[in-house]
C-alpha cells in the first residue's frame, strides 16, 4: 500500500519543471497557494484548473500515476464535495429525491471547493515529485537565510532535515528486521486485548530507540572527524543556479494572478 | 624520514572519577613514520577503537601526550591537525552524512571551507581513487556495504590527509566487499604513499602491514614487523587472537612429522617449501 | 523435523512498481538432524529463504513444508506460531533485538511467549545464560551494560531458551574477534551433536561451511543451484567461481600444492587437520600417497 503513495515521493526526471531551481519552485508554490484564494468565479476556477494541468504537462509526470497515487486524497475531496452539496440550501432547487435535495448554490460551492482542494494538492505534489527532498532542503535553507540575522538556526535545521531524510529508509529496514526478530521469538502484535497489544510494542520500540541513538552517536562522531563544527566558515557543494527558466516560471505565474484578478466575480 | 605520530605513555579511562575503573588504554607508546602502514590487532574490548579516538582527538588522554606531525595535540590545534587526518569506521550506514555519494564526499571539504571550484575537482578525484566515480548521484540505500565503505574512504581522501585511520572498516562486509575495500587501500598505498593505521581482526590483512601493534586489555602487548610479532605463536592464541593460516598449517604439519622453516607466514612461502620437499622425496 | 521447499518463489512488494523478485523456483530439502550450510553471494536470496523456514515470510509461489505443517501464500498468521516455537532463528547482529531491563527477563521472553510456565522459563533462562559462558551475575544486569560480544551471547541464549528443534543461524559471528567466533561456532556444533538439533547456517565463510556442515545448499540469483555434501560442493572450484563463490582456504592451498607438484586433484580437504594429514601422506616417509 505504502508503495503506491505519491505524497512526498520524488521521481527523477529531466523536464522543464524538474530543472527549475528549488527556490523558484518553492516561491512559486507558496504564491500559488495564496493566489488560489483569489478565485471566486467559475471562470477563475477554470483558469486555476487549466493552469495546474498545464504545469503537470510541463513536468512530464504521468497524470494517471498522479491521480492513482492521490486516491486517499481524492476520497477526502469527494467527501467535502458531498458535504457541500447536501448542506447548502440556497439558490434554485435542481434535484429532489425523497430527503435528498440538491440546490444550485450547493453544487456550485461543492465544485469550487473541490477544485480549490484539488489544485492545491496537485501543485504541492508536483513540487515534491519533481524536486528531490535534498534540493527542497537546500532551497529552504537559502530562502530562509535572512532569518539567521535574528539567530534562527537555519543551517542546523536544514542539516537536520537532510539527515533525517537520509535515514528514513535505513530506519524502515531496521524496523522490519526487529519486528521479524521478535516475531520469531513468539511476540504477537496482531492479536490479544488492547493492553496486550500495547505491551507487544515495547519489544519493538526499545530496540528501535537504542539503535537510533547508536546511529546518531556514530554519525555525530563521523561528522566531527570530518571537521564539522557548525555552519560558520563552511562552503557549499550544492550550488543553486537561478536561470531564465526560473524567471519565466515566476512571470507566467504573475500573468495568471493578474488574469485571476480580472476574472473575479 | 618524518615522524608523523608519536604516542607517549598515554592512559585513558572512560570513567576517571570511579575509583575502581579500568583504563581502556593503559600506558601505550609507539611512533609512526610517514608512509608507514601499521595494523592494530587485539581481542574485543582491548582498546583499539579508544586508541584511534585518542589519535584523532575525539578523546584526550588523562596522562601522556599524542604527538601529531611534530607537535603535541591540544584543544587549540585540534581542528587543524584533524584536517590532516581521515578516519573510516566500522558501520557503513552510520557514517554516510550526505544525501548522495558526491554530497557525502564533499562534506569534509565544505566543513573546511574549500572553494566550490576546487571542491568539484577533489570530489571527482577522490571518487576515481576508490573507483566510485560513476556513482555520483546514487543514494546510500542503493549501495552495497563495500561501495558505501569505498565512498567513506573517498570522503576521507578528499581532504588529502597525511594519515588515514581505518577502524575495522571491513568487518561488517561480505568477502566480496572486503576484497574491494582492501584492493582500494593497497592501491592507494602504492600510488600515494599514504600513512595508514588499520585496526582489524583479519590477520591476513595484518600481514600486509609494515608493522603490527598487538593490544591486550588496554596495554600494548607487542609491536614489530608481522614476522617478529607472529613468531610469538602460542602467546597470541592465548590472548584470543588467531595466527595466519600458513602458521597454523605449519604447526599441524610439524605434528605429523613434516618440518617447515620456522616463521613461515605466507601461503606462498609455505607451498614453495612443500614443493621442494615433494621433489626431493 | 524435515523441512522442504517446493517450487518456492518470493517477490517483495509484489504488484507495485517497486516489486523485486528475490526467490524463484527454489526446491530444497533439509533433512532432520542435519547441519546444513547455505552459501551464496550477496543478494542471492539467502536471508529471504531463511525467513521462510519459520513462516516469517509466506511464499508468493509454491509451498514450504515444515515437519507436518504446510505453508503457502494462503496460510493464516495464527497457524504459524507453533512453527515458530519449533524453529528458532538467530538473526544477523541479534543483539539488536534486546529490550528488557535485565538479561534474565530478555532470555525468558521467548519461552513465555510460547506458553512455558514462569518457573520453568526462569530455570531455562538461567541454564542457557550459564551455558553460553556468561559470567556469574550477568542475569541480573541490564543487557545494555554488557560488551558487544556478551550482548550477542545473551541474544543467542534468548533463542536457545525456546529449545527449538531446528536452529537457524544467519551469519551469527559477524563482527566478533577470532576467539569469540570459534567459541560460538563450536557451541552450536556441540548442541547439534548432543541434542541432534537440526542446524541451518547461512554464512559467507567457506571455512565454517566446510568445517561444520554435512550438507550444503548453494544459492545463486534467487534460486538453488547445487545441493550436496561439502566435499562435493567444494570439489569443483571453477563451478563455484561461476556463482561468484570461492573455496575454503584449505582447498585453495591444497590445489595450489597439487598443481605445483604435478599431482592430480585429491578429495577436497575440508579442515586444516584434514589438509595436514593429506599433505603428510604425500610427503611422509616413503612418500606413498594414500
Ligand atoms: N563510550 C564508552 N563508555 C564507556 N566505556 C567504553 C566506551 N567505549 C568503550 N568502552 C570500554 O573501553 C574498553 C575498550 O573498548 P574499545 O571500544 O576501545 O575496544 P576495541 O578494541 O575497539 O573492541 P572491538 O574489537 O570490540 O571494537 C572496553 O572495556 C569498553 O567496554
Ligand atoms: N525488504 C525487502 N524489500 C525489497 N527487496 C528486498 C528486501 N529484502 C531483500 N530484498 C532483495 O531481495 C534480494 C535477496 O536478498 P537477501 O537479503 O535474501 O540476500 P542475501 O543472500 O541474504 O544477501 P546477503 O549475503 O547480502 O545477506 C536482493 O536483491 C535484495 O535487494
Ligand atoms: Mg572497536
Ligand atoms: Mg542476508
Amino acid at each position: 500500500m505504502m508503495e503506491k503513495m505519491v505524497f512526498g515521493r520524488y521521481i527523477p526526471g529531466d523536464s522543464f519543471v524538474h530543472r527549475l531551481d528549488p527556490r523558484s519552485k518553492l516561491i512559486f508554490v507558496f504564491i500559488f497557494i495564496a493566489a488560489v484564494f483569489l478565485a471566486n468565479s467559475t471562470l477563475s476556477y477554470a483558469l486555476l484548473l487549466a493552469f495546474t494541468l498545464l504545469s503537470i504537462l510541463a513536468s512530464k509526470v504521468r497524470i494517471g500515476f498522479l491521480i492513482g497515487g492521490l486516491k486517499p486524497v481524492m476520497f477526502l475531496i469527494a467527501f467535502t464535495f458531498l458535504l457541500h452539496i447536501f448542506f447548502t440550501k440556497e439558490g434554485d432547487l435542481l434535484f429532489e429525491l425523497g430527503f435528498l435535495k440538491i440546490y444550485e448554490e450547493g453544487l456550485r460551492q461543492g465544485i469550487y471547493i473541490s477544485v480549490r482542494f484539488l489544485v492545491l494538492v496537485l501543485m504541492t505534489s508536483l513540487l515534491t515529485l519533481t524536486t528531490s527532498p535534498i534540493s527542497i532542503t537546500d532551497g529552504l535553507e537559502v530562502l530562509l537565510n535572512p532569518l539567521k540575522k535574528v539567530k534562527f538556526p537555519v543551517h542546523e535545521l536544514a542539516l537536520m532535515m537532510s539527515i533525517s531524510l537520509r535515514f528514513i529508509p535505513t530506519l524502515m529496514d531496521e524496523t522490519d528486521k526487529i519486528l521479524k526478530a521478535q516475531l520469531a521469538r513468539g511476540s504477537d502484535i496482531s492479536s490479544g486485548t488492547m493492553k496486550e497489544r500495547v505491551q507487544a510494542v515495547v519489544p519493538l520500540l526499545v530496540p528501535l530507540f537504542v539503535s537510533a541513538f547508536k546511529r546518531a552517536e556514530d554519525l555525530a562522531i563521523a561528522m566531527e572527524v570530518r571537521g564539522y563544527r557548525g555552519g560558520e566558515g563552511r562552503t557549499r557543494y550544492r550550488q543553486l543556479k537561478w536561470d531564465w527558466r526560473d524567471t519565466t516560471a515566476l512571470l507566467i505565474l504573475l500573468a495568471v494572478i493578474i488574469a485571476l484578478w480580472f476574472l473575479r466575480g | 624520514m618524518e615522524r608523523i605520530l608519536s604516542l607517549q605513555d598515554i592512559r585513558f579511562s572512560y570513567t576517571p572519577d570511579d575509583p575502581d575503573s579500568r583504563f581502556a588504554v593503559d600506558g601505550v607508546s609507539f611512533d609512526m613514520q610517514a608512509g608507514e602502514w601499521i595494523a592494530v590487532v587485539g581481542h574485543n574490548g582491548s582498546g583499539k577503537s579508544t586508541l584511534a579516538r585518542l589519535i584523532i582527538g575525539l578523546l584526550f588522554p588523562q596522562e601522556g601526550t599524542v604527538g601529531l606531525f611534530g607537535d603535541p595535540l591540544t584543544e587549540d590545534n585540534l581542528w587543524e591537525k584533524r584536517s590532516q587526518m581521515g578516519m573510516v569506521f566500522q558501520n557503513p550506514d552510520n557514517q554516510f552524512v550526505g544525501a548522495t555519494v558526491q554530497d557525502d564526499v564533499a562534506f569534509a571539504l565544505e566543513n573546511n571551507g574549500i572553494p566550490f571550484g576546487e571542491m568539484t575537482l577533489r570530489v571527482q578525484n577522490a571518487l576515481e581513487q576508490v573507483k566510485m566515480d560513476t556513482f555520483l548521484d546514487h543514494e546510500p540505500h542503493h549501495l552495497s556495504g563495500g561501495q558505501k565503505q569505498r565512498v567513506a574512504i573517498a570522503g576521507a581522501l578528499a581532504l588529502r590527509p597525511r594519515l588515514l585511520i581505518l577502524d575495522e572498516a571491513t568487518s561488517m562486509l561480505d568477502p566480496q566487499g572486503r576484497e574491494e575495500v582492501i584492493r582500494v587501500i593497497l592501491e592507494l598505498r602504492e600510488k600515494t604513499g599514504l600513512s595508514v593505521i588499520s585496526i582489524t581482526h583479519d590477520l591476513e590483512e595484518a600481514l600486509l602491514a609494515d608493522r603490527v601493534v598487538i593490544m591486550n586489555g588496554g596495554r600494548k602487548f607487542a609491536e614489530g614487523t608481522p614476522q617478529d610479532v607472529f613468531l610469538k605463536g602460542e602467546a597470541l592464541t592465548a590472548l584470543g587472537l588467531d595466527l595466519p593460516f600458513a602458521m597454523r598449517l605449519s604447526a599441524l604439519l610439524k605434528e605429523q612429522g613434516i618440518p617447515t622453516e620456522p616463521g613461515t607466514m605466507t601461503e606462498r612461502k609455505l607451498v614453495e617449501q612443500l614443493w621442494t620437499l615433494h621433489s626431493n622425496r | 523435523m524435515d523441512i522442504a521447499l517446493e517450487q518456492v518463489g518470493y517477490t517483495y512488494a509484489a504488484g507495485t512498481p517497486f516489486q523485486k523478485r528475490a526467490l524463484h523456483d527454489v526446491n530444497v530439502r533439509i533433512p532432520s538432524g542435519s547441519y546444513t550450510a547455505i552459501i551464496g553471494h550477496t543478494g542471492s536470496g539467502k536471508s529471504t529463504l531463511l525467513q521462510h523456514l519459520n513462516g516469517l515470510l509466506k511464499p508468493t509461489a509454491g509451498r514450504v513444508r515444515i515437519g507436518d505443517t504446510e505453508v503457502t501464500k494462503e496460510t493464516k498468521g495464527k497457524q504459524l506460531k507453533p512453527v515458530r516455537r519449533k524453529v528458532g532463528i538467530v538473526f544477523q547482529f541479534p543483539e539488536h533485538q534486546l529490550f528488557e531491563e535485565t538479561v534474565l527477563k530478555d532470555v525468558m521472553f521467548g519461552p513465555l511467549n510460547f506458553g512455558v510456565q514462569e518457573e520453568e522459563a526462569k530455570a531455562r533462562a538461567l541454564r542457557w545464560i550459564n551455558r553460553l559462558g556468561l559470567p556469574e551475575g550477568t542475569a541480573e544486569k541490564s543487557p545494555f551494560d554488557l560488551s558487544g560480544g556478551q550482548m550477542r551471547r545473551v541474544a543467542i541464549a534468548g533463542v536457545l531458551a525456546m529449545e527449538p528443534d531446528v536452529l537457524v543461524l544467519d551469519e551469527p559471528t559477524a563482527g566478533l574477534d577470532p576467539a569469540g567466533r570459534k567459541e560460538i561456532m563450536d557451541l552450536f556444533y556441540e548442541l547439534h551433536e548432543q541434542r541432534d538439533m537440526t542446524t541451518i547456517l547461512v554464512t559467507h565463510s567457506m571455512e565454517d561451511a566446510a568445517r561444520y556442515a554435512d550438507h550444503m545448499i548453494v544459492m545463486h540469483d534467487g534460486t538453488d543451484v547445487l545441493q550436496g555434501p561439502p566435499g562435493e560442493v567444494f570439489g569443483d572450484a571453477e563451478r563455484l567461481a561461476g556463482w561468484r563463490l570461492g573455496v575454503p582456504r584449505t582447498v585453495s592451498f591444497q590445489r595450489l600444492y597439487e598443481e605445483g607438484a604435478g599431482l592430480p586433484h585429491g578429495p577436497a580437504a575440508l579442515t586444516e587437520e584434514q589438509l595436514a594429514s593429506y599433505l603428510a601422506a604425500h610427503l611422509g616417509e616413503g612418500g606413498s600417497a594414500s
